[in-house]
Order: C-alpha cells, then structure tokens, then sequence
C-alpha cells in the first residue's frame, strides 16, 4: 500500500458528481440503509448529469482528487428525458483523451445508479476507492513544479 | 497557381464592376513573400495587389463573420479545405450565405514555411510553383525542391481537393496532384505507447505553450462572444499558464470545445508560434467520433447535427476507454 510522508496509509481523494434525482438519492438510501463507503469519497451533487462540464472534472484533480466519478440515472431515466445521453458522450470523449494524453485511465469512471440503489452505490465506491488506492496519488493533473517528477 | 490568380483577379474585377459585390476578401503580399494576409480589396484596381500562391494557406473563412455583419455582399476566396470551415460556419448561423459569393480556388497544396527554413531557405524573394517543382529566388541564391517535401502538415494529410461549396470555381486543369498520407497514423501511433510516455511526451509539448491564443484566434470554429478563457473570474486569464494544470487544462478544454465540430483545417498548428502540434488533439477527437459514433466530418455539408449534440439510446458506454486495452 503507497504511504504519504507522515507515514500513513494512502486514503485516496475522490470525488463523486452526483445527480439530484438518482445517484444523490442512492447515496442517501446507501447512508440510511447503513451501507459502508469510503468516508473520503467527497459526493457533490448537480441536478443532471449532463451538467457536469469537462471543467468540472479538470479541476477536481488540480485540487487534489485523486479519482474522479460521475453518476447518473441509468440511459432512458433521465429527469430531463435525455441529458445522461449526452452526457455519456462527453464523458466517453473526454475520458479517452485524458488517456491519450497520459492521465491513467482508472481514475475516471461513469457509473449508472437509480434512487433504488443504494447497495450498488455502495459497492461502486469501495470498487472505485480501490482502484485508485492501487493507482495511488494523482501526479498528472496537477502542478506538477513542486513535486519531483516521477512518470 | 500564377494560373489560378490570374483567373481570381479577372473575375473578381468583373464581379467589382458591375456591382455583383461589393468588396472581395482575399489575400495580400505581408511584410515578407512567405506571409500573404488576408485583405479586402474595394476597387479593381486595388486588385492588381491580390496574390495567391504557395503561402496562401491562411483560411479566410473565419473573416466572414464580420465582414457579412456589414452591407453588401463578399466575394471570398476558398481553397478546398476552406470550404469546411465555411459550412460549419454556416451551420452554426455565425454567416450570412446570402452576403457572401464563394468562388472555390483550386490548390496545389501549401508550403510549410519552417521545413523550407530548416532546409536552409532565407531572404525569399520569390518564387516560380511549375507543377511538382518548386524554385526559390532568395537573397543567396536560387533553390529547387520537390514540392511534396516541402508541404505543411495539413496539406500532406488533405481532406481531398474537392470544394465542399462554392457559387463558381477557379480551378485550371491542368493542377499538380499529390500522393496525400493518412491524417490519422500519427495518432495511432501516440495510441500505441504506454500511458507514461504519453504523458511524457505531451509534457514536452504542452509545457512549450505561451498561451498567446493565436491557436483560438484563427479557428474557425473558435468563434463564441464570449470564450471561457476570456472569463476574468475564471482563474485562467493571465497570459502565461501559471503552471503544468493550466497548461494541460486549456489544451484538453480548446480541443473539447471543438470536439465534433472541429473541421479538421489545421489552422491552429499552422499558427501556433511554438509548432505545437495542436492537430494531434482534434483529430484523436475525429477519430474516436468515428469509431464510437460512425463517420462525420464537420464541415462537410451544412446540415444534419455534430456528434456532441446527438445521440442514439444505445451508444458506447464511456467504460470503453478502459476496456480497449492497451497501456
Ligand atoms: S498558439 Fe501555440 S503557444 Fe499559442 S496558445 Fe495556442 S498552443 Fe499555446
Ligand atoms: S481546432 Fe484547429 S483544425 Fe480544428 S477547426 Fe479549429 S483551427 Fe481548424
Ligand atoms: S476555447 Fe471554447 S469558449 Fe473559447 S472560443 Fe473556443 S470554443 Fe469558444
């Protein structure tokens, strides 16, 4: 397990874009079910999941995530009829260049979760945290000046 | 292509004349032979300063969307590749079809001013283009090359000589063809190394950039009110990156924003002060819409929807990206 420099173990940053209608509401059905995820899984909720701006992501690595999630009402459930459509292109594009310009692939992920599921928003997130502990720190998106280059 | 703007200036003359347009957008000699910019011209005989030659390559699409915003209606003059642009600019209502008239110019490909250079060319003073050679009259002397060695990145990779639109063409028959490459081998190949010398090498890259925004600035598609990275509040202003994130974040949002829109003209590399090679991030877009979403090429006709604006109930999953293998 990578260990930081006060000699702990890893706990890996990740931030969770939720969407109001179901995963925000599976988030909250996993709490009050007494399910257990990662405490470090920051959840910030939007109202679809077609608002989440490419900018949104970029900028949770450069403040520190260390993976990146987005969750949505699965395709054909969408609140607003269609916006998990287009997000799911955005997301596809957008995550194939991240990898292409070196960004390790593992540390985006989409993941379709209704307001009925609380366990599998759960299970996601220990999945999840664990790729990324395996992953370790995000060195790549971020500013890389002060931090000793290691590819 | 002496031809060719021969063939430009009559018709451009005739068209001044009986009042068919009122002012023609073309390209003018710059302080040096290698730099033609773009110009409009109001009189016949301010039209004996029109040139066209091999460093014609700037894309005068993008100036439309002022000039149409005047009175009267513009002649422009389009090379092929150009003809992308324009109907993309089109599609997205930034220019009046009605005030403008497209006479298509034909193109014998067009000259990458650094490959000259790096071939020891200096002090151009002129130029003969006889086909598939090319002779230099500079201050030191004459030099020939073989056209095709000689050609910028964009046009040894073209989309094709055809005029995607165009009211009447300038194109003589007896133009030098080329043998053209697949625009997409480099990007494959960047596909095929491992994460870590991807990053490695795009850092070489990215870290060269100045943010001088010449690459958004020529771009036809890059053409909103307001552009994010104008946005004083948005952490991104200031003309030099502040460090590596801001480098990686305007490269991934500028080809993000153009992403399925982008009409693949090479305008951005060709300007980019710092030879970045900015065609490798808008064509790994055009090459995943492909394969993920079927065959477009922006700019190719006016209608019909981008990729990013669309969708089919059973696309690919963005889990994609980590099924396909690879490093
Ligand atoms: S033109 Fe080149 S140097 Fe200028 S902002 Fe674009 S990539 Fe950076
Ligand atoms: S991104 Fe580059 S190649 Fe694409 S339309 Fe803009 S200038 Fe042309
Ligand atoms: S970078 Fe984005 S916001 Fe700026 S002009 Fe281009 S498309 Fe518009």
């Amino acid at each position: 397990m990578p260990i930081n420099e006060e000699g702990a173990a890893f706990k890996p940053l990740i931030v969770a874009f939720c969407c109001n209608w179901c995963s925000y509401a599976g988030a909250d059905l996993a709490g009050s079910s007494r399910l257990n995820y990662p405490v470090n899984v920051k959840v910030i909720r939007v109202p679809c999941s077609c608002r989440v701006n490419p900018l949104f992501i970029l900028r949770a690595f450069q403040r520190g995530a260390d993976g990146v999630i987005m969750c949505g009402c699965h395709p054909g459930d969408c609140h607003y009829t269609s916006g998990n459509y287009f997000a799911r292109r955005r997301m596809a594009l957008l995550f194939s260049m991240l990898d292409y310009l070196g960004i390790e692939r593992g540390r985006t992920r989409v993941e379709w979760v209704s307001a009925a599921e609380g366990a599998k928003f759960a299970n996601t997130m220990n999945q999840f945290a664990e790729t990324i502990s395996a992953l370790g720190e995000c060195r790549r998106l971020e500013d890389i000046r002060c931090v000793e280059s290691e590819i | 292509m002496r031809r060719v703007r021969d063939m430009m200036r009559s018709r451009a003359g005739e068209l001044l004349k009986d009042g068919a347009v009122t002012r023609v957008l073309g390209w003018k000699s710059g302080e040096f032979y290698y730099d033609p910019t773009p110009s409009f011209f109001d009189t016949e005989e301010s039209l004996d300063e029109l040139v066209y030659n091999g460093f014609s390559a700037a894309m005068l699409s993008k100036y439309l969307i002022e000039a149409t915003k005047k009175e009267g209606r513009v002649l422009v003059f389009l090379k092929p590749c150009d003809t992308y642009s324009f109907n993309h600019l089109l599609k997205e209502h930034k220019v009046d079809r009605e005030k403008t008239y497209v006479i298509g110019v034909g193109c014998g490909g067009m000259l990458d001013i650094e490959k000259l250079r790096a071939l020891g060319v200096k002090g151009i003073e002129s130029m003969e283009e006889l086909g598939e050679n090319l002779v230099i009259h500079t201050l030191y002397g004459d030099k020939k090359f073989a056209r095709g060695d000689v050609l910028l990145e964009k046009c040894a990779t073209c989309k094709g000589l055809e005029h995607k639109a165009s009211d009447e063409l300038a194109v003589p028959d007896e133009l030098w063809e080329w043998e053209t490459s697949d625009r997409f081998a480099r990007v494959s190949e960047l596909e095929g190394m491992t994460s870590g010398e991807r990053f490695a090498f795009w850092r070489g890259e990215l870290s060269r950039c100045i943010r001088c925004n010449a690459c958004r600035n020529a771009c036809p598609v890059c053409s909103c009110n307001k552009c994010v990275f104008d946005n004083p509040r948005s952490g991104v202003i200031a003309k030099a990156n502040a460090d590596t994130f801001e480098e990686n974040m305007f490269h991934i949002i500028r080809a993000f924003h153009v992403a399925g829109r982008c009409t693949d003209c090479g305008e951005c590399s060709r300007v980019c002060p710092q030879n970045i090679p900015l065609h490798l991030l808008n064509r790994k877009f055009i090459k995943d819409i492909n394969a993920f979403y079927g065959e477009y090429q922006s700019g190719e006709s006016v209608d019909g929807k981008s990729p990013l604006t669309e969708f089919r109930t059973g696309d690919v999953e963005p889990g994609i990206v980590h099924e396909r293998g690879g490093a």
